[in-house]
């Protein structure tokens, strides 16, 4: 048994990559193995911007040598049946070996595969690895580049180490051949450095000032970012994905703490945030009140001679980006947002829909007519009185852009619906702010910043600031009503106007995001318990058409299920209440899903989904759907059952009408000891088929019976 | 007179260059003048783009004046410009230590790569303009992007066989970076007291102004069309280098009626359009007039 070790070096590899050229590594070295019959245990994989390692422990000397053979046909067989035969194997007619089978002389082919040396596979298997590499952009370089056959890689390849055991696995790749040397850090190590095997690798490296574990190195940003921001008496902003991106550019990580001028806080902190982290790769940090500080963490490659001269070099750069901010913060506010609104008109929502000045134009009606109807900014209707479970409440608390809720209680009807129609024709407005030019990702946050400071109300800043939330999992939920007016408006236009032109998002292809806006309509209406009528919707407003309105209540199903998947809502359930067809109101449609859930996982749910299969399955095998009248004297379980019905239907039938789902379970759980008792007593395939008729109409009416709640034959188990 | 004066790049502008010019002359680049052309870049450069194109090795390295109306910002900026100088060096075939060379040319400037943390950040670059795409980095200095590094790999629509690297150093940035100066009108031009801004700093608020507020809009129309019109002539009679300066100056042209502000944002696709239709056309006729003379020394060659 050896370990093997791979590397390959390359120029900088981008630090976004890293993770997925891993994964690819492993996964061709995997099939490569698998390809030879090479049981391969856990592997070790690393990257640094420079090189990408594998190590697999403990592989074979050689594979084992294999004999197979294959049964064929009979001596005396047509000749064709025979050379098929030798075909299909790849042998020739002489090497065929003939058997006694069953006293009958039959061929055999039989091949023996030798064991194979292990480092002979993997000479063959690197080179197979090098040219099935797939990057997401890979290039050619170089001489060798004369030809476009040449070899690709994601920047140029610079040397390749094979180690198995304590040899060198050769092999060769275009001009490169495999050895023992590698190189250290670009800066701190010259020369090359001899690897002698896996074991020592690692640790041969970082004596070089190279830290091959990214997650080695993704630790030592993360502990010195915040022991630098602790020195300095703040606190890290903690940023994950920051701490993978430096760690993926540096393979000797050096956090560094600098200082910026303080004047730069008169900018949003999300853009002091931003600028520091896109366009330099800085942590930013906070002070005791949680405010954010003059300060920023730059991640260095070297142990620097005066790190001083490194961080000051770094707040320099970091200065000339933040004079642009406020150039461009305090250039924006000079024009209202009104004014800036007015270009929108410019710009191309979609080639079949319009400019975004039109869609805002639809939003602002809808946004309105939500409010005027009453269906955002009233106190949300209670919608039953038990069966409603707590939403999870999502996103954290204490968040940076927490949604805030105004009280906005004191406005009449009328004013709210004013100020939603004022919120979403600026809802879009800082699309054409330089800033958002600039960092597209502070759409609506900036907006909600410069309604606030051209004086606009609270409210309508807000709904500025939030309308494009939730923007995933996870992110809050509007809940102050001028903010769900807006963003409920904005979502379900994008959601009716694309299906109207029969824009559906299909397999994996959702350019418009129609997921994401789909999800957040979900968890607005479920947030705040809107009773929103989306059909009517969808047809009075824009006029969606049959077709693309079935399609969308399936999308609507679809996403619904993915959405309450987190919650434990079942999904079979949801596709229960569903499939009843008509049913448009989310708030409605989960608090039935609810108390269906809670009904069938008691005893009488389970008992009475069991009953409901057995009938349904009787009546499907008799295709029934006859209607005889009862001529006869029903047995005691027979009219016990209708008695049971003649009570459970109208008790059912009065509480959905209540919207007391928990009550329509009740009713159905009546059902459940008269249906046993029924199965258990009753012969309904009877000679009399008087009475066989009638039972076969009992148990569609007690089928009929369940599926007004909800449709049983969905429910799975 | 002294002999060879010491070159102080660490103090002088023009040292900086002349620092450049030397290194990469011991290192097998031609040193060429800049193009005498108005353009926005140095890969404009014919010694660029279009010795990009064809199988001959091409090593060289030169300043190319460049020109961005709408950065101009009338000398009250610190840094920005709408007339500055880039270094290029375009080695081609990529030799297999670019990086080693390029490394040592910042060393031979005055860059100490264990004083100064220096880093290859992805950034690759397109121009459909030119119908080229290349992968590389920008060259980061202690979080400054002071070079952009680019291995090409279509120029004109073909693919390039062999790929060249190319280098292109923002040479005030940088300069502002070796001396320790803010504001690039501070920048010391030859070591001797004599500032960027003195050699710069009127043109640069002349030049803002007619950029922005003087030029005539509609000779540049007019000349726009002429030089497309010229630009087809020239194609039409097989001189794709003429025709390529042509192209080179209708795109400044656009640059300079987008500062005038009177392109609207529907016609502005159509210009850019034009343009890179004139630039592609060039940079197809002159592989295509090359390609038996490419081929003659590289028979296996083809386009």
């Amino acid at each position: 048994m050896s370990d093997f070790l791979l590397e390959l070096r390359c120029e900088e590899i981008p630090a976004r990559m890293q993770a997925g050229a891993r994964a690819e590594l492993e996964k061709l070295f995997r099939r490569e193995m698998d390809a030879s019959g090479v049981a391969v245990g856990e592997l070790t994989v690393w990257s640094t911007p420079r090189r990408l390692a594998l190590i697999a422990r403990e592989l074979p000397e050689a594979t084992e040598a294999v004999s197979e053979e294959a049964k064929g046909p009979p001596v005396g067989a047509p000749d064709q049946a025979v050379d098929g035969f030798c075909r299909k194997n790849g042998v020739t007619r002489d090497d065929l070996e003939v058997r006694d089978v069953k006293g009958r002389e039959t061929y055999f082919a039989v091949k023996n595969i030798p064991g194979r040396a292990m480092s002979d596979l993997l000479a063959e298997a690197i080179p197979a690895i090098i040219r099935d590499f797939s990057w997401p952009k890979s290039m050619r370089w170089g001489a060798a580049s004369l030809s476009t056959e040449s070899l690709r890689w994601v920047r140029p390849l610079s040397g390749i180490v094979a180690m198995l055991g304590s040899d060198v696995v050769k092999c060769e790749v275009d001009e490169f051949v495999s050895g023992r040397y590698t190189k250290g850090h670009r800066f701190h190590s010259r020369g090359l450095i001899e690897i002698s095997d896996a074991d020592t690798y690692a640790g041969n490296l970082r004596e070089a000032n190279v830290i091959v574990d990214h997650e080695e190195r993704a630790a030592i940003i993360r502990k010195g970012a915040m022991k630098a921001a602790e020195a300095a008496g703040l606190k890290l902003v903690e940023d994950e994905g920051l701490v993978v991106e430096n760690a993926g550019l540096t393979e000797w990580p050096v956090p560094l703490l600098g200082r910026f001028d303080e004047d730069f806080l008169g900018v949003p902190p999300e853009v002091i945030q931003l600028t520091a982290r896109v366009n330099q790769k800085y942590f930013v940090c906070e002070d005791a009140d949680g405010k954010l500080a003059d300060a920023f963490i730059c991640t260095a490659n070297i142990e620097a001679v005066d790190p001083a001269v490194v961080v000051d070099g770094n707040r320099k750069v970091l200065a000339a980006r933040l004079s642009d901010a406020r150039f461009f913060w305090e250039l924006d506010k000079k024009t209202p947002l009104e004014e800036h609104a007015k270009k929108l008109e410019r710009i191309t929502f979609h080639e079949k829909l319009g400019t975004v000045a039109d869609k805002v134009e639809r939003v602002a009606k809808l946004a309105r007519w939500l409010v005027e109807e009453g269906i955002v900014g009233s106190n949300p209707t209670p919608a039953t009185k038990s069966s409603v479970r707590p939403e999870p409440v999502e996103g954290r608390d204490g968040e940076a852009g927490q949604v805030r809720t105004s009280t906005s209680s004191a406005r009449t009807v009328e004013e709210l619906a004013d100020l939603a129609e004022q919120a979403a024709r600026l809802c879009k407005a800082d699309l054409v702010t330089e800033m958002v030019g600039e960092f597209p990702e502070l759409q609506g946050l900036m907006g909600g910043y410069y309604a606030r400071a051209e004086g606009l109300p609270d409210e309508v800043a807000d709904a500025i600031r939030d309308h494009y939330k939730p923007v995933g999992q996870g992110d809050n939920v509007p809940t102050a009503p001028l903010t769900v007016a807006v963003s409920l408006a904005d979502k379900l236009d994008t959601m009716f106007s694309f299906f109207s032109v029969e824009l559906y998002p299909t397999g994996s292809k959702d350019p418009f995001a129609l997921r994401r806006a789909m999800l957040g309509i979900i968890a607005t209406v479920l947030q705040s318990k809107l009773r929103v009528p989306i059909t009517q919707i969808a047809r009075a407003h824009y006029d969606l058409a049959d077709g693309p309105l079935a399609w969308f209540l399936d999308f609507l199903d679809e996403r619904l299920k993915v959405q309450q998947r987190e919650a434990g809502v079942r999904h079979d359930l949801i596709d229960a209440v569903f499939a009843l067809g008509g049913e448009d109101d989310l708030v409605r449609l989960l608090a039935r899903v609810h108390a269906l859930q809670a009904f069938i996982e008691t005893d009488n749910g389970t008992n009475l989904l069991a009953g409901y299969k057995r009938a349904a399955n009787i009546l499907k095998k008799e295709e029934w759907d006859a209607n005889a009248e009862l001529s006869y004297t029903p047995e005691p379980a027979e009219k016990a059952l209708i008695d049971a019905l003649d009570v459970a239907e109208p008790q059912a039938a009065t509480a959905i009408e209540a919207e007391d789902f928990a009550a329509a379970m009740s009713a159905l759980a009546s059902l459940r000891a008269p249906i046993d008792a029924f199965f258990e007593e009753v012969t309904v395939n009877d000679d009399d088929a008087n009475k066989r008729n009638a039972r076969l109409d009992l148990l569609a009416r007690f089928r009929a019976a369940v599926h007004n709640v909800a449709d049983f034959s969905k429910i799975e188990g | 007179m002294t002999d060879t004066p010491a070159r102080n790049p660490q103090k002088s502008f023009q040292d900086m260059i002349l620092a450049l010019h030397d290194f990469w002359s011991a290192n097998g680049c031609l040193i060429l003048q800049p193009y005498d052309m108005r353009m926005g870049a140095g890969t404009f450069h014919t010694a660029t783009t279009l010795r990009a194109l064809g199988p001959e090795p091409w090593n060289a390295a030169f300043v190319q004046p460049c020109r961005r109306p709408t950065d101009g910002r009338y000398g009250e900026n610190p840094n920005r410009l709408q007339h500055y100088y880039q270094y290029q060096v375009i080695l081609k075939p990529s030799p297999s230590d670019i990086q080693e060379l390029y490394l040592k040319s910042l060393e031979v400037i005055g860059i100490d790569p264990l004083k100064h943390d220096i880093r290859f950040v992805e950034d690759d670059w397109e121009s459909p303009t030119l119908g080229a795409w290349g992968l590389g980095w920008e060259v980061w200095c202690d979080g400054m992007e002071v070079t952009q590094f680019t291995y090409f790999q279509q120029m004109g629509g073909f693919d390039c066989k062999p790929v060249a690297g190319e280098l292109t150093y923002g040479l005030e940035r940088l300069a502002m970076y070796i001396q320790g100066v803010d504001n690039v009108y501070d920048l010391d031009f030859n070591g001797q007291g004599v500032s960027y801004g003195e050699v710069f700093l009127e043109n640069e608020k002349q030049m803002s102004k007619w950029n922005f507020e003087v030029a005539d809009t509609d000779a540049l129309f007019d000349l726009f069309n002429k030089a497309e019109a010229e630009c087809k002539l020239s194609l039409a009679n097989d001189v794709p280098i003429a025709a390529y300066e042509q192209a080179i100056e209708a795109s400044h042209l656009f640059n300079l009626l987008q500062a005038r502000g009177v392109i609207s944002v529907q016609e502005r696709a159509s210009y850019m359009a034009r343009v890179r239709d004139l630039a592609r056309g060039s940079c197809e006729k002159y592989a295509e007039l090359m390609t038996p003379q490419w081929q003659e020394k590289f028979p296996e060659w083809s386009l």
